[in-house]
């Protein structure tokens, strides 16, 4: 099933269409203000946890921890071999925590083929056990809206929660939402401690380790794709996927927002995100922006494309169309 | 050093003027130190356990505590421009009207900072939002302007208040080089505040109730209201109860103001309200939601119309020279200004921002007992600071509490 992709070399000149933003890598000159700004918070902070944390020099660590763009490599070695451990003895089972950076010359797009979305929601389901979200309570990244035919897109109109037996029911279409990826990422603006960006690939993550948890971003999302870890998430350990990625589908801890990440720990590798794999319908399209042979550069081309809410500018890389 | 050793003697001296006082005073204490007490066992259980104790949800993901900091936000904003009409018309005593705002002021802010630390799902890593030993994501995020605003603000407040007090204290007159540049910037700094609380909802194009270049002067004008509300209540409660000696002219020439701005309030909502009937867009929504609820779902239709119907009723209270003037009126009027602002500038500019949600979802949200009980220990909590700062400065006022004299006992 997880067939690759990605052609090896992406379009020459890529650079000029990348997107604006964080790179996964510490720039230069960002080092020198970020290790003058690790100096004072480590003063100030190391007193107050000494007293937060008592003896434990493990939750000490965890609560200095800096920003991932502060980190250097080998501090974000040291962090992931920690959370390793963590999450192997967790979770009874061997955990690797990946920190695949973005490939060069690769902008990721998804495409989502209204005419043949059925409704069945095995997306939403493949998603919760790629990436490991909380069962209880219940988070799910994707949301399918049921929408009548004689009213079109409208989301006065639309629920999620319907039930039948059988989909899809008569005079009703099928709109699956999730993150859209945006270019101008609302999300991204807001976060006051800059615990969200934009990757180099497209990918807006989230640093769970820095997140305070203060969900402006989920106020400033259009498209509900934000979610909260509102209690201590609950993964059962032998639904626990172990091949995870540090800024996607690692374990969560309570109190931070999680989101869709293309599944940064597949398609960094050239996989497949879970939910077009398992699409029954092929309703889901997924490939590289910036090689004009790709699957979803053939769709812009020879279909239609529309995206959700254009009048609010966010340029998304989710495109819908109409297959047939 | 001579200096230093005498603000730590007026420290000490402070501290033993707030731990004692007469019955009611200690009851009143004892009261408000019970209820933060719920608070406190509340919030210990809503870190143990969560925001899940809370009623807020994905479809709603700010509530009750984030409806009532922006409500004190305006509380602290608005007493602090109540300095303008005090030099304009040159209020007797402008001293003590500038201290009282500033030190409601003080209160309301740490109110404000209560509720956004009870409404972060980390409370541990607050320290990242700190600026230098964080990282702010300034000038991007409306969230790391507020933060900036409002402690500046607390500090410029606290500053002026403590310096002030200390040199009443001390039966010296304080350098007007030092006091004025401070207080004349703590007015546009008291706009800010506001002013960027309310752009922290209007930069969200993603939420088309709060997406409206109205809801910053709405903001402002609400604050004109409901913020000397309080103080003009305050102030006929200080000089009953102390020889402190306000003017009834102040009082009057204060509800004539309020007056105005409770007119400027209710035009800039009825015009939000054309608006959003007459064009009639999809947007709609939100506002048919509060006010005639959305398919069945009506939780905030009463509290709704309840708040037009305060603030219509003490806009023609305030404006009557007649029950302007006459002190029940008056009192009711305050009352009512107040419940309509609290009701309006709080759940119901934060629940139907929310209602429906992005994806037409709608989630009827309405405050758990943890968040009631939170929110009741943080008012306390305010409450008490107000009550102290004040067990300290009035007798200053009165020139009772000075460097030279005996402590004052009682009130």
């Amino acid at each position: 099933m997880s067939k690759k992709f990605l052609s090896r070399n992406g379009a020459p000149g890529e650079d000029s269409t990348r997107p604006e933003g964080g790179s996964a890598v510490p720039e230069q000159d960002d080092a020198e203000s970020a290790s003058r700004r690790k100096f004072i918070g480590t003063t100030v902070l190391a007193a107050g946890a000494a007293m937060l944390a008592g003896p434990g020099s493990l939750a000490i660590e965890e609560f200095l921890q800096r920003n991932f763009h502060e980190l250097s490599k080998q501090d974000l070695k040291e962090i992931i071999a920690r959370l390793e451990k963590q999450y192997s003895t967790e979770y009874g089972k061997k955990v690797r925590v990946g920190d695949e950076p973005a490939m060069p010359g690769v902008l990721f797009g998804y495409g989502l083929d209204l005419s043949r979305c059925v409704g069945c929601r095995r997306c939403v389901y493949a998603c919760v056990a790629e990436n490991n979200q909380s069962r209880d309570p219940q988070i799910q990244w994707i949301r399918v809206l049921q929408m009548d035919k004689d009213k079109g897109v409208d989301l006065a109109h639309a629920t999620c929660y319907y039930d039948p037996k059988e989909v899809p029911e008569e005079g009703h279409f099928y709109m699956p939402v999730q993150c859209h990826q945006c270019r101008n990422p609302p999300c991204v603006r807001v976060c006051p401690v800059k615990a969200t960006w934009q990757e180099p690939d497209g990918i807006t993550v989230i640093d769970y380790n820095w997140c305070i948890g203060c969900r402006y971003c989920m106020a400033a999302c259009p498209y509900g794709a934000r979610h909260f870890n509102w209690g201590l998430p609950h993964l059962p350990s032998d639904e626990m996927n172990p091949e995870t990625h540090y800024l996607g589908n690692r374990p969560r801890p309570k109190g931070v927002v999680e989101k869709c990440t293309f599944c940064i720990q597949r398609t960094r590798k050239g996989r497949y995100p879970a939910c077009v794999e398992i699409c029954p319908t092929g309703s889901r399209k997924f490939g590289n922006l910036l090689d004009p042979n790709s699957e979803i550069r053939y769709i812009m081309e020879h279909k239609r494309v529309f995206i959700f809410k254009e009048q609010l500018n966010t340029q998304p890389k989710f495109y819908y169309f109409y297959g047939v | 050093m001579e200096k230093a050793r005498s603000f730590w003697r007026f420290i000490q001296k402070s501290v033993r003027l707030v731990v004692t006082g007469n019955r009611y005073y200690y009851a009143w204490v004892v009261f408000l130190l019970l209820v933060m007490g719920f608070g406190v066992a509340a919030y210990v259980r809503q870190i143990k356990y969560g925001l899940i104790l809370t009623h807020m949800r994905d479809q709603v993901s700010w509530g009750f505590y984030i409806g009532n900091f922006t409500f004190l936000v305006g509380i602290a904003a608005a007493a602090v421009m109540l300095v303008i009409p005090a030099y304009i018309y040159n209020w007797k005593p402008i001293k003590e009207i500038t201290l009282l705002g500033e030190i409601l002021a003080l209160a309301a802010l740490v109110m404000c900072l209560g509720f956004v630390l009870v409404d972060i799902g980390r409370p541990d890593r607050f320290w990242h939002i700190i600026p230098f030993v964080g990282l702010l994501n300034f000038p991007s995020s409306m969230l790391s302007w507020d933060v900036l605003v409002l402690n500046g603000y607390l500090f410029i407040n606290w500053a002026v208040v403590t310096y002030m007090l200390f040199c009443a204290y001390q039966g010296k007159p304080y350098r007007k080089g030092l006091v004025y540049p401070l207080v004349i910037l703590s007015i546009p700094w008291a706009v800010s505040i506001h002013t960027i609380t309310a752009f922290l909802y209007n930069a969200l194009p993603a939420r088309p109730f709060w997406n409206a270049s109205i809801l910053a002067p709405r903001f402002l004008a609400s604050a004109f209201c409901s913020g000397p509300a309080i103080l003009l209540i305050l102030l006929q409660v200080l000089r009953k109860m102390t020889r402190l000696e306000i003017t009834d002219q102040a009082i009057f020439k204060i509800a004539e103001l309020m007056a105005y701005a409770m007119g400027i309030n209710l035009f800039l909502q009825g015009a939000e309200i054309f608006k959003e009937f007459y064009s009639h867009t999809e947007h709609f929504v939100f506002t048919q939601y509060l006010y005639f609820g959305f398919h069945g779902h009506n939780t905030l239709v009463p509290y709704a119309w309840a708040s037009v119907l305060c603030g219509v009723a003490a806009f023609l209270l305030f404006l009557l020279p007649r029950t302007r003037r006459n002190w029940v009126t008056l009192n009711i009027g305050c009352v009512l200004i107040y419940s309509s602002v609290y009701i309006e500038k709080g759940m119901g500019l934060i629940i139907p921002g929310f209602t429906p949600s992005t994806l037409g979802e709608i989630y009827e949200y309405v405050p758990s007992w943890t968040e009631i009980k939170i929110a009741m220990g943080i008012f306390a909590l305010g409450f008490l600071v107000f009550t102290f700062m004040l067990k300290v400065a009035v007798p200053i006022m009165l020139g009772e509490f000075t460097k030279a004299g005996n402590q004052p006992t009682g009130t």
